[in-house]
């Protein structure tokens, strides 16, 4: 975990890289959430403060992005692609499979921090269909048997780091 | 300020690229879709066996040849003998190959695809596969060829001799020729692109910038990731030349966040190109000044419509404005703004290279040169294509796709995303051209094709694109927020069972009114989905409304599963063991029956049910199921 004051540091320092320019909005909002996993609420009103812009408008933009995020990712983030080519060869049974395999919904993270879903358009893998990358890595031509099958093997890497 | 020349800056690339070609090297495809299939542990374990057996011999992770049902694909020179392409290696064939090939003389004929030399005779000549005969490798001739992180590849191979030669003539004239070429934008509308650069070079105020629109936002298309992981320096190149031929100094990449591999390697193509004097207050030496910087997007879909994306550059909410005034004359920050498609910024300096009549000669009529798709879905060879403009839709999915996988039934081509529509069989024969597309209700779009066969539900097809459109709405216009969800809501009943028969006549009015109410290009074609599959397809719509049948047997609310007895051997329990929400009953020894109301239609038993058995089916309308299966109040309703 990262505490307070690294948050602040951190933040403080992507803030002093950049200029105090409008369009540096973007980046800076993109820069933080790779450092820090997620938008916290006093994190973007630190933005809005040193761009010098409301922060009702710092808000609008964060939201107005699929990419932005409020919460926290869990540690074994996992996307699933609900592409073209992925719908139609059965994405939304993955969808699914993965909703009653985490039992977390679309969009929330696990209460022990450990996965979270989100769905995502096209990753541009569509011969692979259907697609979900966890932790980065893509995982080809998905079933919902398959899905049991690689987040078992996530779950047990998450118990041998608990012994 | 670098003091020298192109030509000896030609030079030393070519002396490095001919270098290379008289030992032996690997290359292997390592973009977004070659790493999806494994390509990163082939190079490692390329590595570690060349170190094992105390080789040394590069290997160059390149791009993608578009051969993307092959991945991860492996091509093995070596001076004087075939050049080989292997097919879907994996860490444990690289052991045979470098054992074989690279060190010995076995060119492991039997896990290549083919050889890129012919006269061998035992071997597939890979430009004489049947996708080559209709194949004109234009902005993809070098794409898996060449290393994307090495400029001098690309120099070595005619890059960057289209600038030198375009920074020698007035920008009058580059417009000239674009006006010859008949350059129609990539970007899927097909606006003669010599208008908006004349436009733009026209315009008085100060100062000009030059956009590449990279928001590669059409589920199920991927071209643009493609070149610019591949060969990213063409269109840096034909940037630069916009650059000079309108008077900007100032360009911008505006790439979509879910492409991060492209965001690198362009990263990398800027730096070098400024390292060699193409970038930079002096280019080539000369007056002109030209910098490219990355915006990277943080995904929206409407950012792929020209002022949206404007939006987007300068920091806010990325959602359209009225045109006039167009980008050209007030874009970004109110100046003259050149906005165009990878892809139409890739051609460029192949066209001041050669020549805007070469151009010409490819194509038709009114849509010259090439268009590049993607081929996806149910086709047998899926990956990128890249023909002249009039090839016909069958010979792309047939000779070029190798057909429907799995010897399927074809039934639909769906071209353009949400944007575009879906067409059947009997339109197979239709050139690809931009006119004619559109008079079939669908478009070019930017180039994503993808095949549906008899598994496919049309009307789930059209709920799906409608979904995205609804989704990916920015909410400005109040027809494209509110219409395409009333449109969707609709198509959703219709898929759970409860369409009326007059829904139909309420879609086709709401499309109208999607279209006029809308502000920009993504509610405007917004309805193309649903109007091309009730022009097509209406007998699929109205099995859903009328027999509550889904025929492709989809949509969930409309299909069982059910296990059939004769067929069940009693002794197996596969199903029974792999239902995720144990809805599968029968002890060993006895016919095993899904518990209809358990059942999540997840399809684990259909794909889990040994194929000598093959007992288990899918039955559309829900009333097919014999009543003995009935267990449980929920059954059958």
């Amino acid at each position: 975990m990262i505490t307070e004051d690294q948050t602040n540091q951190a933040v403080a320092e992507i803030l002093s890289s950049y200029k105090k320019e409008k369009k540096n909005l973007i980046p800076l909002l993109q820069e933080v959430q790779t450092k820090l996993g997620y938008l916290p609420k006093k994190t973007m009103q630190e933005i809005a403060d040193f761009l010098e812009m409301p922060r009702v408008e710092v808000w609008g933009v964060a939201t107005f992005y699929n990419q932005f995020r409020f919460v926290p990712l869990g540690k074994y983030h996992t996307m699933v692609c609900m592409g073209t080519a992925c719908h139609l060869a059965g994405g939304r049974l993955i969808l699914e499979a993965l909703e009653r395999e985490l039992d977390i919904k679309v969009g929330e993270t696990a209460e022990d921090g450990n996965f979270s879903l989100e769905r995502v358009a096209c990753i541009g893998c569509c011969m692979l269909a259907p697609v979900i990358v966890i932790k980065d890595k893509i995982n080809p031509k998905m079933t919902p048997f398959k899905v049991e099958e690689v987040l078992a093997s996530y779950k047990q890497d998450i118990q041998k780091g608990k012994s | 300020m670098v003091n020298v020349t192109f030509e000896e800056i030609n030079n030393r690339a070519k002396s490095e690229w001919e270098a290379l070609q008289k030992g032996s090297y690997i290359l292997v495809g390592t973009a977004t879709c070659g790493r999806a299939a494994g390509a990163l542990d082939v190079v490692d374990a390329f590595n570690k066996e060349l170190t094992r057996q105390g080789l040394e011999v590069p290997i160059i992770q390149v791009g993608c040849t578009g051969l993307c049902y092959a991945d991860p694909l492996v091509v093995i020179s070596k001076a004087g003998s075939l050049r080989v392409v292997y097919a879907n290696v994996t860490p444990e064939t690289v052991h045979r190959l470098v054992e074989g090939y690279v060190a010995g003389d076995d060119p492991c004929l039997e896990l290549a695809l083919g050889t890129l030399e012919g006269g061998d005779g035992e071997a597939v000549y890979i430009p004489e596969l049947p996708r080559f005969e209709h194949e004109l490798r234009l902005i993809l001739r070098r794409c898996g060829y060449i290393d994307p992180e090495n400029i001098n590849h690309y120099i070595a191979n005619g890059g960057y001799s289209g600038l030198e030669k375009a920074l020698k003539v007035s920008p009058e004239e580059i417009v000239g020729e674009l006006k010859k070429s008949g350059l129609r934008g990539r970007g899927g509308a097909g606006f003669p692109t010599h208008r908006k650069w004349e436009l733009c070079r026209k315009a008085k105020s100060t100062p000009k910038y030059v956009i590449c629109n990279a928001d590669e936002g059409d589920p199920g298309a991927f071209m643009d990731r493609v070149v610019l992981e591949s060969d990213p320096h063409q269109v840096i190149e034909g940037m630069i030349i916009a650059g000079h031929a309108i008077g900007a100094e100032q360009g911008y990449i505006y790439v979509r966040a879910e492409y991060p591999l492209a965001i690198e390697r362009i990263q990398i193509a800027l730096k070098q190109a400024k390292e060699l004097g193409f970038l930079g207050d002096n280019i080539l030496g000369g007056d002109f000044g030209f910098h490219i910087e990355i915006a990277a997007g943080a995904g929206a879909f409407v950012s792929g419509e020209e002022t949206a994306l404007l939006a987007a550059v300068e920091g806010r909410m990325s959602t359209p404005r009225p045109r006039p005034p167009y980008p050209a004359e007030s874009g970004l920050w109110n100046k003259p703004t050149l906005l165009n498609n990878v892809k139409t910024f890739a051609y460029v300096p192949l066209i001041i290279e050669r020549g805007a009549g070469w151009f010409a000669s490819i194509g038709t009529e009114g849509s010259k040169g090439t268009a590049v798709f993607t081929l996806a879905g149910k086709v047998a060879d899926s990956g990128l294509a890249e023909v002249p403009m009039g090839t016909t839709l069958r010979e792309l999915i047939y000779d070029i796709g190798g057909g429907i996988a799995k010897d399927k039934q074809f039934k639909a081509v769906q071209i353009g995303g949400p944007s575009g529509g879906c067409l059947p069989e009997t339109l197979l024969d239709i050139p690809i051209d931009y006119d004619s597309l559109r008079e079939t209700g669908s478009m070019m779009g930017s180039g994503g094709m993808i095949v549906m066969d008899e598994d496919n539900c049309i009307v789930d097809a059209a709920r799906f694109f409608l979904d995205f459109s609804t989704k990916e709405s920015c909410g400005k216009c109040t027809m494209c927020r509110l219409g395409t969800l009333q449109m969707l809501n609709i198509l959703e009943d219709i898929t759970a069972g409860r369409g009326k028969i007059e829904d139909i006549d309420l879609l086709l009015a709401l499309a109208e009114d999607v279209k006029i109410g809308s502000l920009c290009g993504l509610g405007k074609t917004a309805p193309n989905p649903v109007l091309t599959t009730l022009h097509y397809f209406r007998d699929e719509y109205e099995a859903h409304i009328l027999e509550k049948r889904c025929p492709a047997r989809v949509c969930p609310e409309l299909t069982v599963y059910y296990i059939l007895p004769d067929k069940c051997d009693r002794a197996c329990e596969h199903c029974v063991l792999t239902c995720p929400t144990e809805a599968i009953k029968g002890d060993k020894g006895e016919v095993k029956v899904i518990d209809q109301e358990k059942c999540s239609k997840c399809g684990t038993c259909l794909e889990v049910c040994p194929p000598e058995y093959n007992a288990v089916v899918k039955l559309s309308p829900v009333s097919l199921l014999p009543s003995s299966n009935l267990s449980g109040k929920g059954g059958g309703k």
